[in-house]
């Protein structure tokens, strides 16, 4: 066999595949976003959900000594069991500020879902297509991110808020 | 018991396969024009012992013998009949054995059936597809062995997933199989003819069979398990461009491709070169898919089936594999020269392959970029649908041009003159389109050129048919049918996507939720007790605006005790013109219930176009030599 510079590409590209795949076997496929805490939120810019014209940002979350980033639906019915909590949370505690980020959901829905159950919110954004929320590393809601005043993430919560989970925010806030 | 019957036979077929190996070898040397007959007469032992070793593990699962370690834990005494038989195939180590069954089988038939090649070629092949059946056996035996028995034996299985307990997911995997291993005959083929030197004309005529049945049933597989999708998984789609879907679709472009250019080898004897490398990737992509949804690299709707030390395992046999296949290439490829006029048949067949190229790496990268990156920078992504929407839907407008337009062509060079044709039916289907749009509602202009280009094919199509009718002349009818069937499926899938009706709310017993035409009365719950699951059915009441009646729609919600899990199944109403869909879903602590209520046009002929593609396909099976 002649060895000239096409073989030689192709049966590296052929052994860099097969080495990414070996490399594949070892890494742990359960997706986990723990590994997000530490990390600082980068540049996101949100609709309020009543109102197109107004935005948050990252500027506007540094403000706040700790924010509660809570990722809900109407649609989520374990979101309707963690409400109860974030409504606490927000008539106890003034130096968390809760933002809600409606996510896949349509504008009336969410609102018959705050008007029914109340607001916790401080504001509340819409990510109607999902897609802002893949930049917090959000797959499933209910989600929520604790970020101090530095906008690192100090938390992340999978799954609906319970008293555990309650207790735990409280004793970070402190 | 069985499990020492079980493994005794696996051991047989494998100590045949070493004789096979080992007596072929003998035979090439000898310059004798018959191969010897107790090649024949060890093939014959070989392929009985391995459906044996299948019919031992049926049994075990009908027996419910829980001596086996993979009965317990993938079948229940009170599982019905069908589902325990189709339990031997619903977990990683049977579905396995179904596998060599399909290498042993293929190697087999193709050894009896292809008597009228040259006998190195055929030696070869048998070598090769020995080797492969070995990898696959000492997979078996060391990593996931069917057989495996438990002591002390249990009273009780742990039951099959129930989301597996469906007719459609029954058939599913064997026609798969059929369609994906049986690739493996021609892999060992193409290797063959590479060191025989038996290559051109005759050799495209030795695998056009194995190819056309591999094809047939591979699109059959994919179909049904998009069907067992939509009405199982109840997410209201038919195609998710999830991992293992996309897996299935590899190798699919690649054998389409190589059922095209393999018509170019045989009639003009050119691209031998190039019809060998599809051969020796489409199976090559196969195992592939299978190492990649196998070893739980990709996480999807199928990790029911995952665990990494088999992955390590598929990954050197798979290594060995591509090493070898490429060695081999290299060592036997000259250099071909390819004299193509632009105006002819083999052009266009050419076309085909650049696109079904594009389309498998264009699915390649999606689904591989996720792992890389894992690997590469540790950042988890997931590639979903709208990139392969975006960058593969553009091109399927020249595509279903070009399918309408290619055949048209004669071989070398084509003096015909269709212009004229093409210019009026491009106008008809404009004007149809403008129908759609006209009666129905706008669409974006991506869109318009989508079904402009579908109509297109279609209505050629249909002239095609009109043609064949009046010469009597069944060779080109499987290739109309097919084509014909990928223009429809464009067409309704277009139709369905633009005209779906869905809404999402929440209702409890009682309640009237109005949606466009249609008003939704939850009316009750009920609760029945079945064999082995407890289930909530509701009634929902779907009258018009005027208040006639237009369906009752009956959702459930099922507790199976073995294993326990609940399952959401969808009612679905399948009518001529549209599907009806309703899921319904608990709220926890709450009266009310989720409800996902869609309306889906032209559903059913999805499904109707998709197979016939694949009829197309079984016809032209049917064909005699010299009508094909």
């Amino acid at each position: 066999m002649k060895i000239n510079i096409s073989k030689i590409i192709i049966f590296s590209f052929v052994i860099f595949f097969l080495s990414i795949f070996w490399q594949g076997l070892k890494i742990n496929n359960n997706y986990d976003t723990k590994s997000l805490i530490g990390n600082q939120i980068s540049n996101f810019q949100l609709a309020k959900l009543d109102n197109n014209t107004q935005y948050i940002s990252e500027k506007d979350l540094a403000e706040n000594t700790y924010t509660l980033i809570n990722f809900f639906a109407s649609w989520c019915s374990p979101c309707r069991n963690e409400h109860k909590y974030l409504l606490n949370l927000s008539n106890e505690k003034k130096q968390i500020k809760i933002i809600g980020i409606n996510f896949k959901d349509k504008k009336n829905n969410a609102m018959n879902f705050l008007n029914e159950l109340g607001n916790p919110y401080d504001f509340v954004g819409t990510d109607s297509d999902g897609k802002i929320s893949i930049l917090f590393g959000i797959y499933g809601i209910p989600e929520s991110i604790l970020v101090d005043s530095d906008l690192t993430i100090i938390k992340k919560i999978v799954g609906p808020i319970n008293q555990f989970q309650y207790d735990k925010i409280l004793k970070l806030i402190q | 018991m069985l499990s020492n019957i079980g493994i005794c036979l696996i051991i047989l077929v494998l100590i045949l396969s070493f004789l096979i190996i080992y007596t072929a070898s003998i035979d090439l040397k000898i310059s004798r024009e018959a191969i010897k007959k107790n090649i024949y007469k060890l093939s014959l032992f070989q392929i009985t012992f391995t459906i044996l070793s299948f019919f031992t593990l049926i049994i075990g699962f009908i027996n419910s013998d829980f001596s086996l370690i993979n009965v317990y834990e993938n079948s229940h005494t009170t599982k019905p009949f069908f589902y325990k038989i189709a339990g031997t195939w619903g977990n990683h180590e049977g579905s396995l054995l179904l596998w060599i069954n399909i290498l042993v089988l293929f190697s087999y038939l193709f050894l009896v059936f292809s008597h009228t090649h040259d006998k190195k070629f055929r030696l070869y092949t048998l070598i090769f597809q020995n080797i492969l059946i070995l990898g696959f056996l000492f997979f078996l035996l060391f990593n996931s062995n069917p057989f495996n028995s438990i002591y002390p034996i249990p009273l009780e299985g742990l039951g099959l997933n129930p989301i597996l307990q469906d007719p459609a997911l029954a058939i599913h995997p064997p026609l798969l199989y059929v369609g994906f291993v049986g690739c493996s005959i021609y892999f060992s083929a193409a290797m063959a003819s590479l060191l025989s030197g038996y290559g051109g004309k005759s050799f495209a005529q030795s695998i056009k069979t194995w190819v056309k049945i591999s094809w047939c049933f591979q699109t059959l597989g994919i179909i049904v398990g998009s069907i067992w999708a939509y009405y199982e998984l109840g997410w209201g789609g038919f195609w998710f461009w999830d991992p293992v879907e996309n897996a299935s679709l590899l190798p699919w472009f690649a054998i389409t491709a190589l059922m095209h250019s393999l018509i170019v080898l045989e009639k003009r004897n050119t691209l031998y070169y190039w019809v060998i490398i599809l051969c020796l990737s489409t199976f090559t992509l196969s195992v592939t898919g299978t190492f990649l949804v196998r070893s739980g690299i990709l996480n999807s709707v199928h990790t029911f089936a995952s665990d990494p030390s088999r992955g390590v395992y598929i990954l050197i046999f798979l290594s060995l594999m591509i090493f070898s296949a490429l060695t081999i290439f290299f060592l036997k490829h000259k250099k071909e020269t390819y004299n193509f006029n632009l105006k002819s048949r083999e052009t266009f067949i050419l076309a085909n392959n650049w696109f079904m190229a594009f389309f498998l790496i264009t699915v390649l990268i999606g689904m591989l970029y996720p792992i890389f990156l894992d690997v590469l920078t540790n950042e988890k992504i997931s590639v979903g649908p709208p990139f392969f929407n975006i960058v593969i839907i553009p091109l399927v407008v020249p595509f279903l041009a070009l399918m309408a337009i290619g055949p048209k062509f004669g071989w070398i060079k084509s003096q015909k003159k269709i212009f004229n044709k093409i210019l009026l039916l491009t106008l008809g289907a404009i004007v149809i389109n403008l129908l759609i749009v006209y009666f129905f509602g706008k669409y974006s202009l991506l869109s318009n050129f989508i079904f402009i280009a579908a109509i297109f094919l279609i209505l050629y199509s249909f002239l095609d048919i009109k043609k064949l009718i009046n010469n009597k002349n069944k060779t080109e009818l499987p290739r109309v049918i097919s084509h014909l069937g990928f223009g429809l499926l464009v067409f309704f899938i277009g139709i369905n996507h633009q005209f779906s009706l869905e809404e999402d709310f929440n209702l409890k017993v009682g309640e009237i939720k109005k949606i466009n035409n249609y008003k939704i009365n939850f009316e009750e719950i009920k609760i029945k007790e079945s064999k082995n699951y407890k289930a909530i059915i509701g009634n929902f009441k779907l009258t018009n605006v005027e208040g006639n009646l237009v369906q009752y729609l009956n959702p459930e919600i099922r507790i199976y005790s073995n294993p326990e899990t609940l399952t959401y199944e969808a009612a679905i109403k399948t009518k001529i013109t549209s599907d009806l869909y309703l899921t319904m879903s608990n709220v926890s602590r709450s009266d009310y219930y989720n409800i996902k209520f869609q309306k889906k046009p032209f559903m059913i002929w999805i499904w109707i176009s998709a197979l016939m593609i694949t009829l197309g396909g079984f016809i032209r099976l049917t064909l005699k030599k010299n009508e094909d």
